[in-house]
């Protein structure tokens, strides 16, 4: 199962406690784990990329393993440790004040 | 009359004042939706525990939640705003073309007739429509696709559509207020809509009485006299008599007449009231005193009213649809403040007390009277 760690905004919207667990295919890719979130959490499609371009929002960002993946290609596939979930796929809303 | 429920947004989460008909001790609940910018939150006139709400953020978009119990729970529903067809260009700051871009839900107008049935206005300038309780939205594309929205510019919040009243003596009609555009008016359901700016005059355009590009703040109908119209623009209000076919100034003896809210009283269609603030520069009230201005006359001849309301060190500044009346015998009158204070008056303005204080800064204010 693929961990998922989202922010408290998201949480509280997808009515989220703790992290999120996901049967994602292999192989294990930024787009494959937010396609898996969005289907088994609608409220959070187009919260992180956009509706239709999918594109990733300006002030979200993905990060795994202390690597920032965030403008790594969807399709690329995600660190060993983050598929076989030994670490968790983290979205993070950039630190932006407020 | 048993109850008024006063409905809040703000710039980190919405707030539900409710009190008894005597509206002396308020029940306050809140934040809904913390953290988030709440930019409008209203209640359906057919339903009243029908309420729509719009938060939003820079951070994850568009949220829209409803709640089916006069604000007690909330459910998100669907938050898909896409432009129909050709998405086009506007102008940007410095007369640059830029596409067409959503940002956020300004305001939210439900059906008369309908609860299901909700407008949305939203940035940049759109109107989208929902017939299923806000679960999915659909571009009203006339709008936008006008043949003058290329030479639609934003205001200084974002090219923003603000303003969405329907006509209750027609329900082909319907008017939109966008800045900096102007006012336009549809008479086939939002379907096609025409420039109505005829009058107007506006500083910072090329042409002052040009057809479009005019910063209208916003816009008022009473229901009873559906073909005036009252309106705060960037600089002067303004009246119609021809549900928008010419306008003329109404500013008179206002100390200043720049604004935000422009509102009428529900039981007197000629009695309106503004908050002017000092100018486009200074976005507060003027001399450090906050004071309501209200016409008896239908414009021209202002008085200020100020019992309740700080008349010094006052620098706080009240947005467009931050002002709300309640159909009640004496006219119950709310609006908050960039400072977190929303103020009552239950007596058409004559007195003011502050329901709350230290709210996040407030963007909308509506008030709902409860049977």
């Amino acid at each position: 199962m693929i961990r998922v760690v989202l922010p408290a905004h998201l949480r509280a919207l997808a009515k989220i406690n703790g992290e999120v667990r996901l049967a994602v295919d292999q192989p294990v890719t930024q787009r494959a784990v937010l396609d898996a979130l969005e289907a088994q959490y609608p409220v959070l499609t187009g919260k992180m990329r956009d509706h239709v371009t999918q594109q990733r929002r300006p002030f979200v960002r993905f990060y795994a393993c202390e690597e920032d993946l965030s403008h790594e290609s969807p399709d690329e596939p995600l660190p060993d440790p983050v598929a076989s979930g030994a670490e968790p796929f983290m979205i993070i809303g950039a630190m932006a004040g407020g | 009359m048993s109850g008024v429920r006063v409905l809040v947004g703000t710039r980190k989460g919405a707030f539900v004042l409710t009190s008894d008909g005597s509206r002396t001790q308020w029940d306050v609940s809140g934040p809904h939706f913390p953290g988030w910018e709440v930019y409008h939150v209203t209640g359906s006139p057919v339903e009243k525990n029908r309420l729509y709400a719009a938060p939003s953020g820079g951070w994850f978009g568009q949220v829209i939640q409803r709640s089916d119990d006069g604000g007690l729970t909330w459910e998100p529903q669907g938050s898909k705003f896409v432009y129909e067809g050709e998405v086009g260009q506007h102008q940007w700051y410095d007369g640059t073309p830029r596409p067409w871009d959503f940002t956020r839900v300004w305001h939210l107008e439900p059906s008369l007739t309908d609860p299901d049935t909700v407008y949305a206005g939203v940035e940049d300038a759109a109107l989208f429509r929902s017939v299923d309780g806000a679960q999915t939205w659909h571009e009203l594309p006339g709008l936008r696709q006008h043949s003058t929205s290329a030479a639609w510019a934003p205001g200084a919040g974002g090219m923003c559509l603000h303003t969405i009243i329907l006509d209750p003596s027609d329900p082909a009609r319907m008017y939109a207020g966008i800045s900096a555009a102007g006012a336009f008016r549809s008479d086939d359901a939002g379907t096609s809509w025409r420039p109505i700016n005829r009058g107007l005059k506006s500083e910072g355009i090329p042409v002052q009485e040009a057809e479009v590009g005019h910063c209208v703040h916003h816009i008022t109908m009473h229901s009873a006299r559906p073909n005036v119209l009252f309106m705060q623009k960037h600089w002067d209000v303004m009246r119609s008599d021809d549900a928008g076919e010419s306008w003329h100034e109404i500013s008179g003896n206002l100390p200043t007449d720049f604004g935000f809210p422009i509102a009428i009283n529900a039981n007197e269609p000629d009695t309106i009231y503004v908050v002017p603030i000092t100018s486009d520069s200074h976005h507060f009230v003027m001399d450090g005193k906050l004071r309501v201005y209200r016409s008896r006359t239908g414009g021209n001849e202002w008085e200020a009213l100020t019992t309740g309301l700080p008349q010094q060190h006052c620098y706080v500044n009240v947005l467009r649809d931050a002002m709300a009346v309640a159909s009640l015998d004496d006219c119950g009158i709310y609006f908050g403040t960039s400072g977190g204070q929303v103020y009552a008056s239950s007596d058409s303005g004559e007195t003011w007390d502050a329901i709350v204080r230290d709210l996040p800064a407030v963007l909308s204010v509506e008030v709902q009277t409860l049977p």
